[in-house]
């Protein structure tokens, strides 16, 4: 009984010691376990498997996904970041700039804008193309000349009052439809994610004229094409106690983890500790500075229990962002299927 | 001008002289960990396959060259193939339960506010 014990530990938990981190890889492969039916099963991966959605809020997603292995978490992580394709500002056409900010520095910032387009829209642009045609750019026209305030006070030092445009929000960018893209998109409003994201600075006399192309992309190729803030995942806490806690220890317990996490109960006039919510905690692993406490607490993590949050930046929402980053994934899969079948076996 | 010849392959298989595809290496282009570490797990969970591993050759060259080697006589592919299929099959499922739960959620938080 102690040993399967011992081999589901091995199996469904990481475990956090004093000075190390055990049982870190999967090792429930077919032939490691006897006794263990390991092989793949679509079947019992199904009934096993589930996805809790936490919560929903603007921008960002916090879900559960339970059941699944870390290479394939993993899998969704890494596509979320880099493979997921957005439009961004890729080639900047400067017909004037005579502000102090230099032409490469602007085109950089232009292009980490965030631009609010849906890329399922579009398609990548051929490679070689420099024109570039309706269904693979988008243009936008930047031109904002600053002046000065004829009304201003005369002692006023107060930019806001002195100068007409003297910042540069994103909110300037415009919309500069293509060939017959008006027809396309006729219900189309493509802008920046954000109206206030500060370009430059002008003072009187000094304009930008310059015209965007945004393209396709994705973040492996330039972080700006990125679409989430960040994804990343935990996996689930799991704090057993290993001997009832009592009293002060119980006090100082509570202490050594995030709050919320160890609740204290008064069972017939005695305090003692419970371990209310394993999930909240950050792991400091405070419970190792102390002598008496720390062989009476197991600190793991459950295996196949991942918490993800994804945070977009406002071009997707982030539940279509995941649903995107899974079929990526078939994608590629899809891809050596075809290549398996259109070159004949040897 | 003929371009046949120059669309590059995604695939190809490397297998040493004498052995009779038991053992092949797969070159993946433009693959990484993402493709490479998941199909090995699902390569891994076939019980026919005695070893699976996947190495990134080069960190400046985006190809994994990803070995397998089988119990017996069944010729490589066949594993690879299954493990492509299966990873198709979990993503799929992945993505209808996903949605689901996503649409339950929102019902339920639309009933909440009325």
């Amino acid at each position: 009984m102690a040993a399967k014990r011992g081999t589901d530990e091995m199996r469904d938990r990481v475990v956090l010691g004093e000075f190390g981190v055990r049982n870190v890889h999967t090792t429930d492969f077919p032939g490691n376990y006897p006794g263990y039916e390991d092989a793949w099963d679509q079947r019992r991966f199904e009934e096993a498997f589930r996805v809790d959605i936490i919560r929903e809020e603007e921008g960002a997603l916090e879900f559960d996904m339970v059941g699944i292995d870390a290479a394939i978490a993993n899998a969704f992580r890494r596509i979320l970041l880099a493979e997921v394709p957005t439009m961004a500002v890729e080639k900047v056409f400067v017909y004037n700039n005579t502000s102090i900010v230099q032409d490469e520095i602007l085109a950089h910032r232009l292009g980490l804008i965030p631009i609010r387009a849906d890329p399922r829209l579009f398609e990548y642009r051929n490679q070689g193309d420099e024109e570039g045609t309706e269904i693979d750019t988008l243009q936008f026209q930047l031109k904002i000349k600053c002046s000065r305030n004829p009304q201003a006070a005369k002692e006023s030092s107060d930019p806001n009052e002195l100068y007409f445009n003297h910042k540069v929000y994103s909110k300037h960018m415009t919309w500069v439809p293509l060939g017959n893209q008006t027809e396309l998109f006729p219900d189309a409003d493509f802008r920046p994610v954000h109206d206030d994201i500060l370009i430059a600075l002008l003072r009187p006399g000094q304009e930008i004229d310059v015209l965007m192309h945004c393209v396709k992309g994705i973040g492996k190729d330039h972080a700006k094409f990125s679409p989430v803030a960040t994804a990343s995942y935990r996996l689930l806490p799991d704090i057993t106690l290993l001997q009832p806690v009592e009293d002060e220890a119980a006090e100082v317990l509570q202490k050594c983890f995030s709050p919320g996490v160890i609740e204290i109960q008064n069972i017939k006039g005695k305090k003692v500790a419970r371990v209310a919510n394993a999930r909240l905690d950050t792991f400091s692993r405070e419970v190792f500075r102390h002598e008496g406490l720390k062989n009476l607490v197991r600190l793991a993590r459950v295996r196949n229990h991942y918490i993800f949050s994804v945070e977009s930046t406002g071009i997707l929402p982030p539940d279509v962002l995941v649903s995107e980053a899974i079929k990526i994934l078939m994608g590629k899969c899809q891809r050596f299927l075809n290549e398996l079948d259109s070159v004949p076996t040897e | 001008m003929a371009e046949e010849g120059e669309r590059k392959a995604a695939l190809e298989t490397v297998q040493a002289d004498g052995t009779d595809g038991n053992c092949v290496t797969f070159v993946l282009h433009d693959e990484d960990h993402t493709l490479g570490n998941s199909l090995r797990y699902m390569v891994m969970k076939n019980p026919d396959v005695e070893f699976c591993g996947y190495c990134i050759t080069h960190p400046s060259e985006s190809k994994i060259n990803f070995r397998i080697q089988t119990r017996g006589t069944l010729p490589a592919v066949e594993p690879f193939r299954k493990g492509l299929n299966d990873l198709m099959g979990v993503c799929q499922h992945v993505l209808n339960t996903f949605e689901r739960s996503m649409k339950e959620y929102r019902a339920q938080r639309e009933e909440e506010m009325q």
